[in-house]
């Protein structure tokens, strides 16, 4: 029989992202903007054993996530929780939602697309497929999907 | 419906709106002719802004407002304007705007004529944004058909030749499979459609490496243009487009009614003795450039 122990401690104040793909967890970081001292604690479990197979876990404390940040994870994690914690307990639970309309998160890949210049506009894509997730430049009109995708976050 | 309206990609287009242009279209023949005169735009002035050389495009829009009386301002020469101090492309269209009725732009980078629709008060109308779209050459391709045929449903379409760089044939691919058209691809392999295009076409294409698969069949054969330094091989060039050329003998294959178009310029992919043949439908489809763009000028201005 499996031993039920929690391998990463509870946190008191501050966020859970649970449901990241394998994998994919030091990405959502990536997108958070979340590197070097970060100020408060952060944990980071990978690889770690769920209903549905494996996911990653990040719990980061005393920091609290606006929508727009929601947004930038269901990119690359649709299928991710944001749990808000408040002395110890999950106050809200808040299932990640790939918008139709992406704006301001990602920039275009293409070097060739109008928003890559000094222009007074901000990049925008449509969502044309969630699984895979697939966008599509508002402008220029070149697709992008995984890796693509975060390698232009803003 | 079309009064005010921008022509940024052909997906902006419903097929009612086609079907509307080339009805005011075919009105224009005659006075794109000069056959008769027209005072339609008289006090009406077209921005001509291309930051990227073009001849044809760009004298088929002049040729377009002139026969109908408007006026042209405009430049074909970008690095003697204001851009080259730094001026944003918001920043000039925002400036033209106020100074014309309609703006018709081409410009070297994808997706500048939405950039430009977005800051512009008068309607836009694409003339060809980089690798990107260039709806009124899309429209002009299928009133040539559908002139020809009368119709475009149905029809066996085979586009041909650099598939992958060549930008008409993206459009027109797209526009072609949701006409209802029996859509066929020929090129060689390096140049093959790209993949993004095929997801966007209503059914899938069959696709041909060999001329002889299509050649007796074929209603319309759009023809484009394999240029040399796609090949770092200039035998392996030589090689290619010999085999993706039509020629006077290729064209004794063909169907009787079956016609040849091409969005020019053309070099050696269609050879000059086939010019003279009944299929040729090239500098038709190039004249038709004309009243197609006079529409589109009537329709957005709202003079009809």
């Amino acid at each position: 029989m499996e031993e039920k122990v929690l391998k990463v401690q509870k946190i008191k104040n501050g966020i859970v992202i649970d449901h990241i793909p394998c994998g994919m967890a030091l990405k959502v970081l990536k997108i958070l903007g979340i590197e070097g001292d970060v100020g408060s604690t952060l944990t980071i479990a990978m690889h770690v054993k769920s209903k549905h197979g494996w996911k990653d876990i990040v719990k980061i404390e005393d920091r609290y996530l606006d929508d727009r940040e929601i947004d930038k994870i269901a990119l690359i994690a649709p299928n991710a929780t944001v749990n808000v914690v408040e002395d110890y307990k999950v106050i809200r639970k808040h299932r990640v939602k790939v918008p139709e309309i992406v704006k301001g998160i990602v920039k275009c890949m293409n070097p060739r697309c109008i928003t890559n210049q000094r222009e007074p506009i901000e990049p925008e894509f449509k969502t044309i497929s969630i699984e895979p997730i697939v966008i599509k430049c508002k402008y220029c009109g070149r697709e992008m999907s995984g890796e693509d995708i975060v390698e232009n976050i803003i | 419906m079309f009064k005010g309206k921008d022509i940024v990609s052909i997906s902006d287009l419903t097929k009612e709106h086609i079907d509307r242009i080339f009805e005011v279209a075919r009105g224009m023949i005659p006075i794109a002719k000069g056959e008769k005169k027209s005072k339609l735009l008289d006090g009406y002035i077209l921005a001509n802004l291309f930051f990227e050389p073009s001849t044809r495009t760009r004298l088929s829009f002049e040729t377009a407002m002139l026969r109908l009386g408007g006026s042209i301002l405009g430049f074909t020469n970008p690095s003697a304007t204001s851009l080259t101090k730094g001026e944003t492309l918001a920043d000039t269209i925002r400036m033209i705007d106020a100074y014309s009725d309609v703006i018709v732009i081409r410009h070297p980078l994808e997706g500048a004529a939405r950039l430009a629709a977005e800051f512009a008060e008068v309607p836009v109308i694409n003339a060809g944004d980089g690798a990107g779209q260039h709806p009124t050459q899309t429209l002009l391709d299928i009133f040539t058909i559908v002139e020809e045929f009368g119709h475009v449903e149905g029809l066996k379409v085979t586009l041909m030749g650099d598939l992958r760089y060549g930008r008409t044939v993206h459009s027109l691919a797209v526009a072609l499979s949701f006409l209802g058209a029996d859509v066929h691809l020929l090129s060689p392999r390096s140049l093959k459609m790209p993949r993004h295009v095929l997801r966007e076409m209503k059914s899938k294409p069959e696709i041909h490496e060999q001329i002889d698969e299509v050649i007796r069949d074929t209603d319309v054969f759009y023809v484009t243009r394999i240029q040399k330094e796609r090949f770092p091989d200039p035998t392996e060039y030589i090689k290619v487009a010999g085999s993706y050329a039509i020629t006077g003998d290729t064209v004794k294959k063909m169907k009787k009614d079956a016609i040849i178009m091409h969005p020019l310029p053309r070099v050696n992919e269609i050879t000059p003795d086939v010019d003279s043949t009944l299929h040729a439908r090239y500098f038709k489809q190039a004249f038709y450039g004309v009243p197609i763009r006079m529409a589109i000028l009537a329709l957005v201005l709202g003079v009809i």
